[in-house]
């Protein structure tokens, strides 16, 4: 077995230092009934690099890799173009082996990235401070909720309709689980929501995303004063994290809480996972705020250097009494993020948000062409809604089977509501030929 | 014939090995590296991009956004930038990292070239399921190794991390007392020895938690255990091999107990590597158990996540799992994303826990290295994890002192008291461990002894290996005993940084970069 | 003027209807260097024994015990920029909290300095 040094030799001489006759004598204390006597049966033996690689291929080979079609699927996950060197930095072995950094001496890299992560999620958001990253995008929205249950000390939050259904079914898991009340308002494609009445002394947060689910991008200013007004906070949810390129940040219009989702930048679609969630806040709040956190300070020679910091929030020092019992962060997706902001710059970020916008414009424009499809939204990012004739699910199996990703059916999220809604995204990576594709498709179709 | 001309030596003169200092600050191979934001060129990108299509913006009520305040670099110096920062790194590429408790074995980069195969990393999770066959066959080819391998009859692939599995664990147990009406279950009985995320999960769900102290063999004193049960008891979580490196003798009795309460058994799996293929936990009365696929199965740590924790349940527990998770049925695999759909709101899952549909990218690498090591691979390395483990307590304990009578399992667990009357602390002989060219182990857990020193070498480490750190210990441990207190102190030496003063940083935190912070940087 | 001490380690002083209340030297040498204090609000009720305040070192929380009953009048804010104060000086400008007394009985319960003094040294 290819990774397994120990000789048969090795063996030996070992169980001979340890004073045992076999590896089996040491298992004793494993009930015997337990304990199997060899390996599992029915199950296949090892296999070459060769032999495995046939089989995962065999797998991978039966999907339909989203950059091999036109894709407009987006809706939380964004496919965008990933630089080369984004890739081969994250495997370089000293960051994709290395343990969380509780060895300051030895672990400058991760702590200096982390450090630097901090900051570009905080520029991004237009907020004070942001922390090391948390497990994705709707567990950083869920813990923003609970984070605001302990500042206010108040137990109610309340979802717009334009949070993502999974965001909001991750927070609403918690609330029943965890003591909570979360009050999730119905999918509202048009707006026209009234969330500050909502708003009691029980209240300790709204929650909205912008852009929302639908697309559809707002300025929060006026609600955040409203709500703070009354005592509550607001938590703004971003899903692409590259409209924060081009829209006023969360931070400026008010936002107490931002909690996002970074895939958009170093991360592949990956089939949902493992992506990498951005949580910042006011720096008044950062001693509530959940995950870890890395911080500067001087070593023994007096050189900057940096640590994990305020770590008595959390689970292995405080133990039931955390602020969370999250015990990891997102780090090598964190890294992914980081290194394709710095590739980008403040040029290249900014540019690459507004060509994701002019895209979405371009595309919603011929789709307003097409018989039969009205675009929902005024305005957006890089996505939008679009109503059809037909149930947006039978045709988007029917573009599949022309191998063209048409999007998202909204009832796929919102189960038996709002069949006729697409949403559909594009990206820098979107084409020509592919708005072509889709179009043509669709006209037929419908 | 050519001459070497130019007087260049060819041998090194080898007069003064004092560690010199420079005037850039840099040592050689170890390089000083600004903060990215202290390297702004305004205007350069390392990506070029092209010109932004002539279109009216369309963002209603919304204002663009000013300056975000990035830095501009240019795309080599961003390589240099992280290639210099990844040396400041240990890792498992680098050398033994016998961090107890946190396994870190060997991470084939097969794993890494499946996972980047466009058909799994280039696939949408919310694309339609008919084009994702592949991706959901993958998983549930996980979920099969992942149930055969623990005997268990279901398992949910969604948790992002153990942590979160331990959650999704709790929320079953949670779940299933309230479908037996019995919510007012609250208290969880939780072993001293813990991981601080037992109790932190626990608590989050709002049980109580209710210590039971370990015995004198570092194991649960089964009759204090027993002797806490009661009508309010909702369960027992409980780490087996346990934090001590140890198996727990009295599993069985253990969950007799829970289950004769009316309770469940939580079992951490964060320690299954040392047991996978080789016990059944299926047999051990388990209701609930989370494997970390970052231990066991060998994907990534990556400097602190991304995790992955799918929990195997027993048949009690296996209608109340999270959604999403795979079917297969006549048309193929199917994903079922929501309770209310399936079961016309009448489902006993608990719900989502995160967005999508788990974390992909480690069941592909968890299944490359499954596969890749097949059942007898895997049986031969829980073998050699335990074994290695043995080894390294056997050599050490007459120099160190072990904490509990072996045989361990994949780790070993020793205390300070052989630095008792040296003013060496545990901490100091882990700082002297790195300047020797190696990861510390795990110092001060768990609770249950004083200054511990947690071993796991796994299975990664060959013999040679083992004994040059064996080695390095025993030194190092005869050098306290000397009452070298000043060497230890001061220790490390040879590394990018030396100890960091952790108090500056929590009383004054500096969290992020500000152009306000750079001066006094520059002043240094 | 009376100072009082509890076996969490907790000190109280009374002058008049108001009690200052901190942590003991010896506490403060045992947590080392102090990083943060968590202080309750102004107004809260406290109830002898229950938790009133939290203070980090840099790998500790530990709750502080109200020592005695009664309402917080006033937090030492200097603690929030200086920590440190609980360090140098514990027992005296490293205060965290003076309040009314609901029942000054209470007190008689808790120990005086020279029986604190003993109950440490009894700890060794």
């Amino acid at each position: 077995m290819r990774y397994l040094p120990l000789t048969e030799a090795d063996r030996h001489a070992m169980l001979a230092a340890i004073g045992a006759s076999s590896v089996d004598e040491l298992f004793r204390d494993v009930p015997p009934a337990a304990r199997r006597s060899g390996p599992v049966e029915g199950l296949p033996g090892f296999a070459g690099e060769l032999e495995v690689e046939r089989q995962l291929a065999a797998m991978a080979a039966k999907n339909i890799a989203a950059g091999s079609v036109p894709s407009f699927v987006g809706c939380g996950a964004y496919r965008h173009h990933i630089p080369a060197t984004v890739d081969y930095m994250v495997q370089r072995g000293e960051f994709l082996t290395a343990y969380t950094p509780y060895q300051p001496e030895i672990s400058q890299g991760t702590l200096q990235v982390l450090f630097e992560f901090q900051t570009q999620v905080s520029l991004l958001t237009g907020m004070d401070v942001a922390n090391a990253s948390m497990y994705d995008g709707a567990t950083a929205c869920a813990e923003a909720v609970m984070m605001a249950n302990r500042l206010t000390r108040r137990k109610k939050a309340i979802l717009s309709g334009g949070l993502h259904p999974h965001y909001r079914d991750v927070t609403t898991t918690d609330a029943h689980f965890i003591g909570f009340e979360a009050v999730a308002l119905p999918p509202a494609p048009k707006g026209g929501e009234d969330l500050v009445a909502l708003v009691d002394a029980d209240t300790a947060c709204i929650v909205v995303q912008n852009p929302d689910v639908f697309g559809q991008v707002r300025d929060y200013t006026t609600l955040a004063q409203q709500c703070q007004a009354k005592g509550a906070l607001l938590i703004v949810v971003v899903t692409e994290a590259v409209s924060l390129g081009l829209l006023t940040p969360p931070g400026e219009m008010g936002a107490d809480i931002v909690a996002a989702e970074g895939q958009s930048l170093g991360n592949a679609l990956n089939f949902g996972g493992p992506y990498v969630g951005l949580f910042a806040v006011k720096e008044k709040y950062v001693r509530q705020m959940p995950g870890r956190l890395c911080g500067q300070t001087v070593d023994a020679d007096g050189r900057r250097g940096f640590v994990l910091t305020l770590s008595t929030r959390e689970q292995h020092i405080r133990r039931e009494k955390a602020t969370s019992n999250i015990c990891t962060n997102a780090g090598l997706c964190a890294l992914a993020f980081s290194i394709h902001l710095s590739l980008l710059g403040e040029e290249g970020f900014t540019r690459l948000a507004r060509i994701n916008h002019a895209k979405a414009v371009q595309l919603a424009d011929r789709l307003s062409g097409v018989k039969g499809v009205s675009v929902v939204n005024d305005s957006f990012f890089n996505e939008f809604t679009v109503t059809l004739p037909r149930a947006a699910a039978e045709v988007v199996e029917e573009l599949a089977k022309r191998r063209i990703l048409a999007g998202v059916p909204a009832s796929r999220l919102f189960a038996g509501q709002l069949e006729d809604h697409l949403i559909l995204a594009a990206t820098e990576t979107t084409t020509e030929s592919d708005m072509d594709a889709l179009t043509k498709a669709l006209s037929e179709v419908l | 014939m050519t001459m070497n001309s130019q007087g260049r030596p060819s041998t090194p003169a080898g007069a003064d090995s004092a560690v010199p200092e420079t005037v850039t600050g840099n040592r050689g191979l170890q390089i000083e590296e600004a903060l990215i934001f202290e390297q702004d060129s305004p205007g350069m990108s390392g990506v070029d991009l092209p010109a932004v299509p002539a279109t009216p913006l369309r963002l209603g009520a919304v204002k663009p956004r000013g300056r975000v305040g990035l830095p501009g670099l240019s795309e080599p110096q961003v390589v240099r930038h992280y290639t210099r920062l990844s040396q400041k790194n240990y890792s498992i590429d680098t050398g033994l990292y016998p961090l107890g408790s946190c396994t870190m074995k060997h991470n084939p980069r097969l794993n890494e070239k499946m996972a980047r195969l466009p058909g799994f990393g280039d696939v949408h999770p919310l694309q339609p399921v008919s084009t994702v066959q592949g991706a959901l066959e993958l998983m549930d080819a996980l979920a099969h190794w992942l149930k055969t391998l623990t005997g268990m009859p279901a398992v949910t692939l969604a948790p992002a991390a153990g942590a979160h599995g331990e959650m999704a664990g709790m929320m079953a147990i949670r779940a299933a007392l309230e479908h037996r009406g019995e919510a007012g279950r609250t208290r969880v009985l939780v072993p001293e020895s813990a991981h601080g995320t037992n109790p932190a999960t626990a608590a989050a769900l709002g049980f109580s938690v209710d210590p039971i102290p370990a015995g004198p063999d570092g194991r649960v004193d089964l009759a204090a255990m027993e002797a806490k049960l009661g009508p309010d008891v909702a369960g027992i979580m409980l780490t087996n091999p346990n934090t001590c490196g140890l198996f727990e003798r009295d599993i069985r009795a253990i969950a007799d107990a829970i289950h004769g309460a009316g309770g469940y058994f939580y079992c951490d799996g964060a320690n299954f590597n040392a047991i996978v293929g080789r016990v059944k936990p299926a047999d051990l009365g388990i209701d609930a158990m989370h494997i970390n696929l970052h231990k066991t199965f060998s994907t990534p740590h990556g400097g602190g996540g991304p995790g992955s924790g799918p929990v195997v349940f027993s048949e009690a527990l296996a209608p109340f799992v999270p959604v999403p998770y795979v079917v297969h049925d006549a048309n193929g695999f199917r994903l079922v994303e929501g309770a209310q759909v399936e079961n016309g709101g009448q489902g006993t899952e608990v719900g989502r826990m995160k967005a999508f549909h788990g974390q992909m990218g480690m069941f592909v690498r968890a299944l490359s290295y499954i596969l890749s090591h097949g059942a007898d691979g895997l049986w031969q390395a829980a073998g050699d994890a335990v074994l290695n483990a043995n080894y390294v307590m056997a050599r050490l304990q007459d120099t160190l002192s072990a904490s509990f009578e072996g045989p361990c399992m994949h780790e070993c667990l020793f205390d300070d008291r052989f630095l008792k009357g040296t003013g060496v602390t545990t901490l100091d002989i882990a700082k002297a461990l790195i300047d020797e060219g190696f990861h510390p182990m795990t110092m001060y857990f768990p609770l249950v002894v004083h200054g511990a020193l947690l071993i796991e070498p796994t299975e990664t480490e060959s013999k040679a290996g083992l004994d040059q750190f064996i080695l390095a210990l025993k030194s190092l441990a005869e050098r306290a005993k000397e009452g070298d207190v000043a060497y230890f102190q001061g220790a490390p030496r040879l590394t990018p940084r030396r100890r960091l003063d952790e108090t500056a940083a929590a009383r004054k935190p500096v969290l992020r970069w500000t152009p306000a912070s750079e001066p006094a940087l520059a002043a240094e | 003027m009376t100072v009082k001490y509890t076996k969490d380690h907790e000190w109280v002083r009374v002058e008049g209807d108001v009690a200052t209340v901190g942590i003991s030297d010896y506490a403060q040498s045992q947590l080392g260097d102090v990083v943060f204090v968590e202080l309750p609000e102004v107004g809260r009720e406290l109830t002898q024994g229950k938790e009133a305040a939290v203070v980090e070192s840099v790998k500790a929380a530990s709750e502080v015990f109200a020592p005695a009953s009664g309402t917080v009048t006033e937090v030492n804010a200097d603690l929030e920029g200086e920590p440190a104060k609980v360090n140098t000086g514990a027992e005296g400008d490293g205060w965290f909290f003076r309040m009314t007394l609901a029942n000054p009985a209470e007190l008689d319960g808790l120990m005086d300095e020279a029986a604190y003094k003993d109950f440490v040294e009894g700890l060794h």
